[in-house]
């Protein structure tokens, strides 16, 4: 089993030098755009913030069975996610706003796109003072996934509806349209998607895993200090 | 025809520190009985836990009628409790106290028929004062008025004694003896002049 | 005694009693003291007037910026005061006797209706106060009067069941605006978008009808997941 668990590890790793590798080598300049080559930061900023929208379906996910289970481990798990999202709404916004800077010459722009990964980032920021700012853990976890649960379908409707919102208050249409790639780009932002994902499902795993131990630890703690404590004998 | 509450197992732990541990108990109407424990023993936290307001990390309490498990509504429906950490809306008089508790039960109760009831535990004279000017013993006795103002067959009491004087304990000897003829009466109490209102349950601790 | 003569008095504790028991209890005590509309208002006046004083004269001020700002004063006001509902219940120690009385359903169902009319009461204030002294255009008010009741409606929807995790979760008021933010953030723009519409369009109904439409959708779809979600916010 172990061998597997490393094996994979370094194929996740070569596959993605690879495939970063030939983002820059492999790959020619995109067409059509201010500053070909910048623009070639698609591959990696479209994966970003695809996995941004699904971990915060994983966290949906978890956050309902948590309440429907009240098994600590989907709390670890619906945690893990959003951390996860937070991480890649961060990459996704940056990419993003880098590419904008070269093709539109300004940072920012409304695209409703960028706007609502800036919106999930403001729901897991929520989240995570939520989670900090209560100390009980089964409290914690409760109040947290029933968070969740509100914004989820809060986040459904904004992104339903910002693109009628902001194409009204900003006529300007900078829509980046992505029908238009050369499949040279299809091949590799897939590629970078396939292995950003196996990069997720690690890291997820770990941060699950790592959670688990720590409620492990705490708990023989607990059973070691308890009989000191009260005096008890054995 | 009676009423039981079963204690099965059951545990309680505040960030896998656990408070209680395998509090097994059986009580069948009519009766009354005592949990008796020293400060932090977790006799509170068990009669919260009968009473609905929190759940067990361990093991569940079973109220049965006639054999036939109560829903949570219903649980709702039968139980009363006096605690004091559970406070009264103290801005609001005796009477107003008295007719929400009273009309959240769904309770078509009038007005004088309320203060009939304050008239018994002799607060019909302050019904229209804030409970913010109410003396601790007014207080408890407005509580075991809200408590008592739906009759419910399990009536839960938290050290209900604490603050009253020799008439107040009286009145809870009586609210007692009148509970256990027919329903079910739990007291947590660590107060010896308590500890005769029923017969010992459990005891916690040490 | 029968267990009918026990529960006696008790008729069918349907939720809607509780509910309107729950409401009244409230309001009786906001009249009493007066904390939240306090709140409410007082922040409602204060960004009203010190909007004015900003943006003088106001015709200089395209109306997009005056529907924007309209229903940002709203949000923060709404801010201030609708997260009391809850956290005065755990502050003053009565949650524990409401939730022994009450069902789940029927206090959010009470306090929901109680931020309701606290809402329509601070834009009832304010939105008069800010059209006057921001000399907002006097067009379609039947519309505009319509997207404020429907909107500051959603917005109560969406943050009752935050301000009851909030409440659970610390008492420190600051939680609820961070919260309550991303959830009421759809409404949010929905009204603003209408607003614009009712003030500045020819067509306005027409155009202001998809806002309507998306304002109820939102509701239907909020307030029941906020049903869901709440016994487990509720009860411990």
């Amino acid at each position: 089993m172990k061998t597997y668990n490393v094996a994979g590890k370094v194929l996740i790793g070569v596959w993605i030098a690879a495939v970063t590798a030939a983002a820059f080598l492999w790959l020619p300049p995109a067409q059509g755009f201010r500053s070909p080559e910048t623009a070639r930061i698609v591959v990696f900023h479209v994966p970003c913030a695809i996995l941004t929208f699904v971990a915060f379906l994983v966290n949906a996910f978890y956050s309902w069975q948590y309440l429907r289970s009240r098994n600590p481990l989907t709390d670890s798990k619906a945690n893990a996610a959003a951390e996860l999202g937070m991480l890649f709404a961060i990459l996704a916004t940056a990419t993003g706003s880098l590419f904008a800077m070269e093709q539109w010459g300004s940072a920012w722009n409304w695209d409703p796109r960028e706007t609502s990964i800036v919106m999930l980032m403001l729901v897991y920021a929520a989240y995570f003072v939520l989670r900090g700012a209560v100390e009980e853990k089964s409290k914690r976890a409760r109040l947290s996934a029933a968070y969740a649960l509100l914004a989820f379908p809060a986040m459904v409707f904004l992104i339903w509806i910002l693109p009628r919102i902001v194409e009204s208050l900003h006529p300007t249409n900078t829509l980046f349209t992505r029908s238009g790639l050369d499949p040279t780009y299809r091949v590799t932002l897939w590629s970078f998607f396939a292995g950003l994902t196996a990069v997720f499902v690690w890291m997820f795993r770990l941060r699950v895993q790592v959670e688990q131990m720590e409620s492990r630890l705490q708990q023989h703690r607990q059973a070691v200090m308890e009989p000191l404590l009260t005096g008890e004998q054995g | 025809m009676s009423w039981q509450i079963e204690l099965r197992q059951v545990g309680k732990c505040f960030n896998d520190r656990p408070v209680l541990r395998g509090v097994s108990a059986t009580v069948t109407a009519p009766g009354a009985w005592t949990i008796l424990g020293p400060n932090g023993s977790g006799k509170s936290t068990l009669l919260k836990l009968i009473a609905g307001l929190l759940t067990p990390s361990e093991g569940e309490i079973v109220y049965l009628y006639n054999g036939a498990r109560l829903t949570a509504q219903r649980r709702r429906q039968v139980v009363g409790m006096v605690a004091p950490d559970i406070a009264l809306y103290r801005p609001l008089t005796a009477l107003e106290n008295l007719r929400f508790f009273a009309r959240a039960r769904g309770m078509a109760v009038q007005d004088n028929e309320l203060m009939r009831l304050l008239q018994q535990v002799d607060l019909r004279a302050r019904a229209h004062d804030p409970v913010s000017t109410f003396s601790t013993g007014m207080v408890q006795r407005l509580k075991l008025l809200t408590a008592l103002v739906h009759r419910p067959p399990v009536l839960l009491l938290d050290e209900p004694g604490s603050n009253l004087d020799e008439v107040g304990r009286c009145l809870i000897r009586e609210i007692v003896e009148e509970q256990a003829k027919h329903g079910i009466a739990l007291i947590a109490t660590n107060d010896t002049r308590e500890m005769d209102y029923g017969k010992p349950l459990i005891q916690l601790g040490i | 005694m029968t267990p009918e003569k026990w529960t006696t008095g008790s008729r069918s504790s349907s939720w809607v009693y509780e509910a309107l028991a729950v409401f009244a209890k409230d309001w009786l005590l906001e009249l009493r003291t007066r904390v939240a509309i306090g709140a409410v208002v007082l922040f409602a006046v204060t960004s009203v007037v010190a909007a004015g004083f900003a943006l003088a004269p106001p015709s200089g001020v395209a109306a997009e910026v005056k529907a924007a700002l309209l229903w940002v004063v709203l949000f923060f006001a709404a801010v201030a005061g609708l997260s009391r509902a809850f956290v005065v219940e755990e502050e003053t120690r009565t949650a524990d006797a409401l939730r022994l009385t009450v069902s789940p359903t029927g206090v959010l169902v009470g306090k929901l209706a109680f931020n309701t009319v606290l809402m329509w009461a601070l834009c009832a204030m304010t939105v008069p106060l800010y059209m006057l002294l921001l000399e907002a255009p006097a067009r379609h008010t039947t519309l505009l009067l319509t997207i404020v009741l429907v909107g500051s409606f959603a917005l109560a929807c969406a943050t009752t069941a935050v301000g009851a995790i909030v409440a659970k979760a610390s008492t420190r008021g600051a939680l609820f605006g961070v919260l309550s933010f991303p959830v009421a953030l759809p409404p949010l723009l929905v009204c603003i978008h209408g607003t614009k519409a009712a003030w500045l369009s020819d067509n306005a109904w027409q155009a202001a009808m998809g806002d309507l439409q998306v304002l109820v959708g939102f509701i239907l779809v909020i307030v029941p997941a906020s049903l869901l979600v709440f016994e487990h916010i509720w009860s411990e």
